[in-house]
């Protein structure tokens, strides 16, 4: 960004910039502030020049009786529209990176739930942070320094907005289904974060902070807070996938391997974010939705080359459950 | 009154208006206006109504079993008979004949009273059954119907939103909230028209009425159709969605 | 050349709609529509001035950023969420959504039209009755239970909180029945009362404003009053609808709304678009630039108002598709509202222009609209509207176009209109220094809203950080500006009514037809209905 863009922006009050997407947005905001400030200039400055020039003399005063001019309007119809097209464009563009999320096997995920008025915010391995804890250690997010942080988020009563000024993202978070955000910080550092959907009595006063740390103290501060549990099969994996590994072997392991033998269904090995392809329908990745599809409805999809022969789980699997399994299949992959 | 029969047996149109004709346009332009307007509203609650039904399928399948089609059916006939009954209350008042006028429009209250009182009967009916949304309800035998129908159904039907059974049992009263609240405000609908074509009776008991102006007479009555052309909508959408 | 063939009235002494009868019923039970009018101006000046104690209430309380601070102990967290949902309920549906069609519409529409009433007199009537009634209940939620969610009302808090929801709801339901009766009787007035000789492309360009508002009230408002209801069926039948738990989804909630909210705000920008395409022409004196453009893009705007929506649901958690969609849409709108003041602009070019204190807040108008206008682009695109939504950026943009953009529309046109509906002149310096409180007052209050917003502040906070601080305190400041320019001019509304000097019929020397008869108007407007041969602006 070269030093007159950053002159506009760095004195028009948008906060630090901690993602590369913020500094598009704020390049983005300095054109919308210029163009806006031209377009000021030529209607106000214009209204002002005619209230002076034109001011009234006399009572008996002639005017120009003019009552139209196709090519002005036609002028001043279409070049607005213009500029309101490339700032759509311009705006569509940055909304669709604000919004792709990585995938998960790039990305570190956290869970957040809003509540009534805080933050949780749970990782993979079993910690659990809240931010109206008595540990201050406990009240924070903490994230890697550039790496994808993908949050999936949801709301436990009413809906909240997760919202990060630094970032220039926000997403409501909603009761009843999940929603998500995703950001790769590059300055290390403390980012605020509010709740920005009126949400009752305590809406302004559940802040949380996001702290950067570089990828080797990140890891570090994972190992180091991590509860302690017994873990189990595999060394190293987080403590809902060994739940999802206890269901596996319950539930699963006859019909599903994780080395990638074919028994009924389909190995699991490899089977995390890979494409499917079914007897009737288009091909989709297998994420979060159609793990979780397959699994209470696998009649819905079935994989090219294995027979409809998996029972539904809906009703015997709780939400819970089958968010371990899925991290479980994310580990065997 | 702004039209008043003088002695004469003339009627004289507004101040604000050139003529009677001018002022029976107008008039109806107005009550069109105001029918857009409340089917706008239905309008609103027929889309919610369509996109629950989408999602939920099976508990307004298993619902509408529950709601009596033969009673459905009586009512939508009476109120067809009601729109015909009000046209000829119209009919009447437009030819000058008062006395048959008031026969048909009394006639077209006492559809309304039918219809009200068949409501009656199935709200209580229902009611009695605990099939009312919200804390109230009682009919567990209906929630496991909507689990059964659920397992019994084709499985390429099957969304992870329905799969989860113990969800729906727990939310399968939603298609009672529906029933009660588009029956509800039809009814009072229709309770206010009955109160309206009262009202054009007694008018044209009183000989407020006649060829020259029957204004008022015409008004209610497009209320009134426009309220049996909404139960000729919810009927099906109701009761015969099984 | 004015619009109209037959001779002007004198107006000394003589019979007009304030003294053709006497007596509180006989205001009470009139079917005049300027009665109507004045009626409705006591009662939104009224909830005005309670409306705007609540926002002076809740910038006080904001002039702090902790709680521990803050100007008065009784101001609690639950007590400013309260003063922030009372401020803007009152305000959208007691004082901005009514405010110019009830009080200049109903005035002027049939004069305008050469007519003698509405078309439905004593349906107007009961319009006001009815909008009493439910302002009548939106201000006894006050007594009940307070009312705390916001004025949009959003699920599932809205169905969870112990405050006065329904009471409310029920309140807005009933206001809206009010701006529906309201709409269609304009219409059809427009429609059938037009005086002869006057076609569609004479009536004056408020009339076209009064008119395409009209057609989006009886449209728009119905889907409010399903949404207001099945909130009501959710609390109090537990239906499910918006509720997750129940099976619902609090996301259609928003939907709904907006469909309706967001056309209302063209209810509310479009007459005051209207009164200042009048005060344009009349203070350069000078036909109207573009009357057809201007015509066809209210239509244009009204059309196109109903499919935007979902530009305030951006990060809602609607699909992106749906959010580009909406976005690419609400730049379409854009486009009629720039070639609008683009037109404003230009009918003063070669002009003869005088800033009495009517054209002053038209010249406010077209600063401040300019501003909230061009802001609201910046909202319109997704990119950027991730970072402000929720945030001080959209009060300030809002704030800009219903303040800025319809509260001055307003009050110049009181100051215009006051000779016509009162026969006299208001004092024009009382006019102007009150312009000057209100329009310094107003970017005082609002400009520092956008930087706060850019700088990540959200709105509804009653605590904030402490960095918000300084630009939070010059926005409290700047409300007592505008506080004390509104108070300047209720000044000068009663001492012109007290003791303003005499008008003639034709103060500002306009064209349209409410001008060719006396000041005040007498009880069935014209003498002789008048016959219309040339447009409404005709000043050569």
């Amino acid at each position: 960004m070269n030093n007159w863009l950053n002159i506009i922006t760095a004195n028009a009050f948008m906060p630090i910039q901690g993602t590369e997407i913020a500094g598009k947005v704020d390049n983005f905001y300095a054109f919308l502030l210029i163009s806006s400030l031209i377009s000021s200039i030529i209607l106000i400055g214009g209204m002002a020049a005619f209230v002076v020039q034109y001011k009234r003399k006399s009572a008996t005063d002639k005017t120009a009786y003019i009552t139209h001019n196709t090519m002005l309007e036609f002028t001043w119809s279409f070049i607005p529209f213009v500029i309101m097209m490339v700032i759509f464009y311009w705006g569509k563009v940055i909304f669709n990176e604000l919004r792709s999320m990585p995938d998960s096997a790039s990305a570190e995920e956290i869970h957040v739930v809003g509540v009534q008025w805080a933050w949780n915010f749970k990782y993979k391995n079993g910690i659990k942070q809240y931010t109206k804890d008595n540990d201050p250690n406990k009240q924070v997010m903490v994230v890697p320094l550039n790496k994808p942080v993908k949050l999936v988020m949801t709301s436990n009563d009413v809906i909240h907005s997760f919202y990060i000024p630094g970032f220039r993202n926000k997403q409501d978070v909603i009761p009843g289904r999940y929603t998500s955000l995703w950001f790769k910080a590059d300055k290390p550092g403390e980012y605020q974060v509010f709740c920005t959907e009126y949400c009752g009595l305590q809406h302004s006063q559940m802040p949380a902070t996001i702290i950067v740390k570089p990828e080797a103290e990140y890891t570090a501060w994972l190992d180091s807070n991590k509860p302690s549990m017994a873990a189990s099969g595999d060394g190293g994996m987080n403590e809902m996938a060994n739940k999802g590994l206890e269901i596996y072997e319950n539930k699963c392991r006859s019909c599903h391997s994780i080395d990638g033998t074919k028994i009924v269904g389909p190995t699991w090995k490899g089977l995390y974010g890979a494409k499917r392809e079914f007897e009737s329908g288009a091909p989709v990745d297998a994420d979060e939705n159609y793990l979780k599809e397959s699994i209470l409805n696998p009649a819905a999809k079935i994989v090219k080359g294995y027979p409809a022969a998996m029972p539904p789980y809906a009703g015997q699997l709780s939400d819970d459950e089958i968010t371990q399994l899925i991290e479980y299949m994310k580990v065997v992959k | 009154m702004s039209t008043v029969k003088t002695e004469d047996g003339h009627f004289h149109h507004a101040h604000h208006f050139n003529s009677l004709s001018h002022q029976y346009d107008s008039a109806k332009q107005g009550v069109w206006l105001f029918m857009v307007t409340e089917i706008l509203m239905f309008g609103g609650l027929f889309v919610a109504y369509l996109i629950y039904k989408s999602i939920y399928a099976p508990i307004f399948h298993v619902g509408s079993s529950y709601l009596d089609v033969k009673m459905g059916s009586i009512n939508t006939v009476v109120l067809i008979t009601s729109s015909f009954t009000m046209a000829l209350g119209i009919y009447f008042n437009q030819k000058n004949k008062p006395k048959q006028a008031v026969i048909a429009l009394a006639l077209t209250i006492v559809c309304a009273g039918i219809f009200m009182v068949i409501k009656y009967f199935e709200y209580t009916h229902i009611i009695h059954r605990g099939l009312v949304p919200g804390k109230f309800f009682n009919n567990p035998e209906f929630q496991q119907k909507v689990v059964d129908f659920i397992s019994n159904m084709p499985i390429e039907n099957l969304t992870p939103t329905l799969s989860d059974t113990a969800h729906m049992k727990k939310i399968a009263p939603l298609y009672f909230g529906f029933y009660f609240v588009m029956t509800g405000l039809h009814g009072l609908h229709v309770m206010i028209g009955a109160g309206l074509i009262l009202w054009v009776l007694i008018k044209t008991a009183n000989g407020k009425f006649g060829a020259e102006y029957y204004t008022p007479v015409e008004g209610v009555g497009l209320f009134w159709h426009i309220v049996d052309l909404i139960w000729i909508y919810l009927f099906p959408l109701l009761y015969l969605v099984g | 050349m004015s619009q109209v063939q037959s001779t002007t009235q004198t107006t000394t002494g003589h019979d007009n709609y304030l003294n053709h009868e006497k007596g509180l019923w006989s205001w009470l039970s009139t079917v005049d529509h300027k009665r109507i009018a004045i009626m409705y101006l006591i009662s939104i000046l009224t909830f005005f001035l309670v409306g705007g104690i609540f926002a002076l209430l809740v910038r006080g309380a904001l002039f702090n950023a902790k709680p521990e601070d803050k100007f008065w102990s009784y101001i609690t967290p639950d007590v400013y969420n309260q003063f922030m949902s009372y401020h803007g309920i009152i305000m959208v549906f007691m004082v901005i959504v009514p405010g110019i069609p009830a009080v200049f519409g109903n005035f002027l529409l049939p004069v305008m039209l050469g007519a003698k009433d509405v078309a439905f007199p004593r349906l107007n009537l009961a319009s006001y009755y009815v909008y009493l009634a439910g302002a009548a209940l939106a201000v006894g939620t006050l007594f009940v239970g307070k009312i705390d969610t916001g004025w949009t009302f959003y699920t599932p808090y809205s169905i969870k909180t112990s405050t006065s929801v329904v009471m409310a709801v029920l309140a807005a339901f009933t206001m809206g029945m009010a701006s529906i009766l309201t709409g269609l009787n304009f219409i059809v007035t427009t429609h059938k009362l037009r005086a002869p000789g006057q076609t569609m492309n004479k009536i004056p360009l408020f009339v076209w404003a009064i008119y395409a508002t009209s057609i989006i009230q009886i449209l728009a408002t119905p889907v409010l009053g399903i949404t207001l209801l099945l909130i009501s069926a959710e609390r109090l039948l537990g239906v499910g609808i918006f509720d997750p738990n129940l099976g619902g989804d609090p996301v259609l909630f928003q939907h709904f709304f907006w469909f309706y909210s967001h056309p209302a705000v063209y209810i509310m920008i479009l007459p005051a678009m209207g009164i200042i395409s009048e005060l344009i022409s009349t203070f350069s004196r000078k036909t109207i630039f573009g009357y057809t453009a201007i015509a066809y893009s209210s239509l244009a705007i009204a059309a196109v108002s109903f499919l935007v929506w979902g530009h305030h649901m951006f990060v809602s958690g609607q699909s992106e598709f749906a959010g580009v969609l909406f976005s690419i849409i609400t730049m379409l709108v854009g486009v009629p509202t720039a070639i609008k003041l683009f037109n404003w602009i230009s009918t003063m070019y070669k002009g003869s222009v005088r800033l009495d204190a009517p054209m002053l807040y038209a010249i406010g108008f077209l600063f401040l609209f300019t501003i909230g206008g061009l802001t609201g682009v910046w909202l319109a695109s997704t990119g950027m509207d991730v970072h402000f939504h929720d945030t001080y950026f959209v009060v300030a943009h809002f704030h800009y176009v219903m303040v800025g953009g319809v509260l001055m529309a307003f009050t110049g046109g009181i100051f215009f209109w006051f000779p016509k509906m009162f026969g006299k002149m208001t004092s024009d310096t009382l006019g102007r220094i009150s312009w000057v409180f209100v329009f310094t007052g107003f970017n005082v209050t609002f400009f520092p809203q956008f930087i706060l917003g850019a700088m990540g502040m959200p709105r509804r906070y009653f605590e904030y950080h402490p960095a918000y601080e300084p630009l939070n305190q010059i926005s409290t400041v700047g409300s007592w500006l505008i506080g004390f320019g509104f108070l300047v001019a209720l000044v000068a509304i009663i001492q012109g009514l007290v003791a303003g000097e005499k008008a003639g019929a034709n103060p500002w020397g306009s064209k349209t037809l409410e001008w060719q008869t006396s000041s005040p108007p007498p009880h069935d407007n014209f003498p002789i209905t008048p016959t219309v041969t040339a447009g409404p602006y005709e000043y050569r």
